[in-house]
C-alpha cells in the first residue's frame, strides 16, 4: 500500500517529495535529536549550569544507576499501581454510574445535578483535606486519582448511552431483543467511541494527579524519587524522573489508542491510519 | 428463488376493526376498517402525514391501538410468534459494529442454534445477492446494498407478515427498480403476506394487488390492481390505475 503511494509520488514531478521509506519516518525526529545534540554541546562547553539542566548523557548514566539499584523498578511499580488501582476504582465507578444515568431517567434526576457539582471542585484543590483525612497513606492517593479519573469516564459515558441512535433502539425492539441483549448488542457498542474518549481523558488527569499527589505527599513513587533528589540537588535524577513520567503517560495513551482501534475497528475513524 | 427460502409458510391474515391511534393531539387513525387477506400484497398510499406509518407501526407490534380491534391471524387461528411479523424501515438501520452476517443474523429468533444461525443467515444474504459480503463491515456498502441487508434480516426468520415502511424511498431510480423486483420475487416465492407504505403511486400499483389510499385516519379509496404478473414497466391499464389514485390524492388537498 506505501509503497504504490511512493512510487507514485516518486513519479511526480516535484522530486523534492520523493521520500524514502525511512528517511520520512526519520523526518519527526529530526528536530528532538538536534536540539538533544544542542544541549549535550552546550553542557560539555558549560554554557548550561549543570544545576539549572544537567546534560543529556548525565541523565541517562543518572538513569542507568537508578535501574541497576533496583530503585527505578520499585518506584515505577509502587507509581503505577497506584496509578492503575486508582483508575480501575474511579473509571470503573464513573462507567458504572454513567450507564445507570444514562440508561434511567430516575438515575438522572436521583445522581446527575450532585455529580455535576461536585465536578466543578477542581480536585487537586482537595489535597489539604485528603491528607487530613488520609495522612499521606497510599490511600490519599488512590482516593485523589480515583477522583480524578471518575469524573471524566462518567460524563463522557453517560454522553455515549444519551446519543445512540434512537432508531437503533427502536429496531432492536422491533426485531425481538430483550433488555440486556439491547444493551449488549446496540447501547455498549453505540457507547463506546464516547467511553473511549472519556478513558484516554481519565488517564491524562490520572498521571497529572499522581505526579502532584507523589510530589507533595509520599515515601515512594517517581515522583518521591524526584522530589528527594531535589533536596540534594541531584538534577539528573529530578530530569529523569520528569522523563519516566512522560514515558509511562504515553504507554498508558498508546495503550488506550490500541484498544480503541481494536474496539471500533467497525468505525471507518479509527480504521487503518 | 429455491433453496432455504422456498415451501416456507402461509402468509397471514390481518383484520383492523374501528382502529383509532393519537399521540394526545388530534387523532392521527379513527374509525380504520381494513381486512388483509393472507398472502396478498397491499399497498397503502397517502399523503405526508396521514398516518401510514403509525398504522404499519400497530401492525408490526410497536405501539398499541388506541381504540378498536387488531388481529393477526385468521380466525380460530393462535397468534403468530413475534418474529412471524417484520417490519422493514425507511432507512437500513444496520448494526455499524456488527458484520453483514451478523446483522442478518439480529433477524433470527432468540434461540436459533448457532449452527442453524450461520446458515440461514448466509442463504438468505445469498437471496439478495449479497452472499461474498457476509464478513464485511455494513459502513463499506452502498445504500441500496445497505436496504438488501435490511430485507435479508426481515426475511431471514421467515416472517408471514412483512411490513415495509418505503424501504425504497432513499434510492435512486435504478436500484429503486432493481429492489422492486426482488420484493416481488421474494414475496412469490415466500407467500407472505406484504404492506407496503409508499409514496411513490407508481411503485405501489406495479407491485401490489391492491392500493389502499389512507386519508384523515380512514380509508378513502380501495382498489383492486387486477394486472397479470409479471408486469411490464408502463402496462397502459397500470398507468391508467395509477392515474386515477394520483387524482384521488390530489382531490384530496383541496
Ligand atoms: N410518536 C409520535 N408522537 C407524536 N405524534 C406522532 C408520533 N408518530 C406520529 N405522530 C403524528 O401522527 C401523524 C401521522 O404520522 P405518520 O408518521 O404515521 O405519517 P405518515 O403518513 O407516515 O407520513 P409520511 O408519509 O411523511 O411518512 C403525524 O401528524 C405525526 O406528527
Ligand atoms: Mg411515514
Amino acid at each position: 500500500m506505501s509503497e504504490a503511494i511512493l512510487s507514485t509520488r516518486e513519479a511526480a514531478p516535484r522530486p523534492a517529495l520523493s521520500w524514502r521509506g525511512p528517511a520520512r519516518a526519520a523526518l519527526p525526529w529530526l528536530l528532538p535529536a538536534l536540539l538533544l545534540l544542542a544541549w549535550q554541546a552546550g553542557s560539555m562547553a558549560g554554557w548550561i549550569a549543570e544545576e539549572v539542566l544537567p546534560a543529556p548523557s548525565a541523565v541517562v548514566a543518572a538513569g542507568w544507576t537508578l535501574a541497576q539499584s533496583g530503585a527505578l523498578a520499585e518506584n515505577i511499580r509502587v507509581s503505577a499501581w497506584r496509578a492503575l488501582t486508582g483508575f480501575a476504582i474511579g473509571g470503573g465507578l464513573g462507567l458504572a454510574l454513567g450507564f445507570l444515568t444514562g440508561l434511567s431517567r430516575l438515575g438522572e434526576r436521583l445522581l446527575d445535578s450532585s455529580v455535576q457539582m461536585l465536578r466543578n471542585i477542581p480536585h487537586l484543590a482537595l489535597i489539604p483535606l485528603v491528607i487530613l483525612w488520609f495522612g499521606i497513606d497510599e490511600a490519599a492517593k488512590l482516593f485523589l486519582v480515583a477522583l480524578g479519573s471518575f469524573f471524566p469516564v462518567y460524563v463522557n459515558t453517560m454522553h455515549g448511552v444519551r446519543s445512540v441512535d434512537p432508531q437503533l433502539m427502536e429496531m432492536g425492539r422491533a426485531y425481538g431483543m430483550d433488555g440486556p441483549t439491547l444493551f449488549r448488542r446496540v447501547v455498549l457498542p453505540g457507547a463506546l467511541p464516547s467511553v473511549f474518549v472519556g478513558i484516554r481523558y481519565a488517564l491524562g488527569i490520572m498521571w497529572l494527579t499522581l505526579i502532584v499527589a507523589e510530589t507533595i505527599a509520599a515515601n515512594s513513587g517517581i515522583g518521591y524519587m524526584a522530589m528527594h533528589a531535589r533536596e540534594f540537588m541531584l538534577t539528573d535524577i529530578v530530569v529523569f524522573s520528569i522523563l519516566v513520567y512522560a514515558l509511562l503517560g504515553k504507554l498508558a495513551d498508546s495503550v488506550a489508542r490500541l484498544l480503541e482501534r481494536l474496539c471500533l475497528s467497525w468505525n471507518p475513524a479509527y480504521r487503518g491510519a | 428463488m429455491d433453496g432455504m427460502l422456498a415451501g416456507a409458510r402461509a402468509g397471514v391474515a390481518v383484520r383492523l376493526r374501528g382502529v383509532a391511534k393519537d399521540f394526545g393531539g388530534p387523532a392521527v387513525l379513527q374509525g380504520l376498517d381494513l381486512d388483509i387477506p393472507a398472502g396478498q400484497f397491499l399497498a397503502i398510499v397517502g399523503r405526508s402525514g396521514c398516518g401510514k406509518s403509525t398504522l404499519l407501526r400497530l401492525v408490526a407490534g410497536l405501539e398499541a391501538p388506541g381504540g378498536g380491534t387488531l388481529t393477526i391471524g385468521g380466525p380460530g387461528e393462535d397468534a403468530p410468534p413475534a418474529d412471524a411479523v417484520r417490519l422493514m424501515f425507511q432507512e437500513p438501520r444496520l448494526l455499524p459494529w456488527a458484520s453483514i452476517q451478523e446483522n442478518v443474523e439480529v433477524g433470527l429468533a432468540r434461540g436459533t442454534p448457532p449452527a442453524l444461525r450461520q446458515v440461514r443467515a448466509r442463504a438468505t444474504l445469498a437471496e439478495v445477492g449479497l452472499a461474498d459480503r457476509a464478513a464485511e463491515w455494513p459502513s463499506v456498502l452502498s445504500g441500496g446494498q445497505k436496504q438488501r441487508v435490511a430485507l435479508a434480516r426481515a426475511l431471514v426468520s421467515r416472517p408471514r407478515l412483512l411490513a415495509l415502511d418505503e424501504p425504497l424511498g432513499a434510492l435512486d431510480a435504478l436500484t429503486r427498480i432493481e429492489m422492486q423486483a426482488l420484493v416481488e420475487q421474494v414475496w412469490r416465492a415466500e407467500g407472505f403476506t406484504a404492506v407496503l407504505v409508499t409514496h411513490d403511486v407508481a411503485e405501489a400499483v406495479a407491485l401490489a394487488d391492491r392500493v389502499v389510499v389512507l386519508d384523515r385516519g380512514r380509508v378513502a379509496l380501495d382498489l383492486p390492481i387486477d394486472v397479470p404478473r409479471p408486469r411490464r414497466h408502463g402496462d397502459p391499464a397500470l398507468a391508467a390505475t395509477e392515474a386515477r389514485i394520483l387524482d384521488r390524492l390530489l382531490a384530496d388537498g383541496r
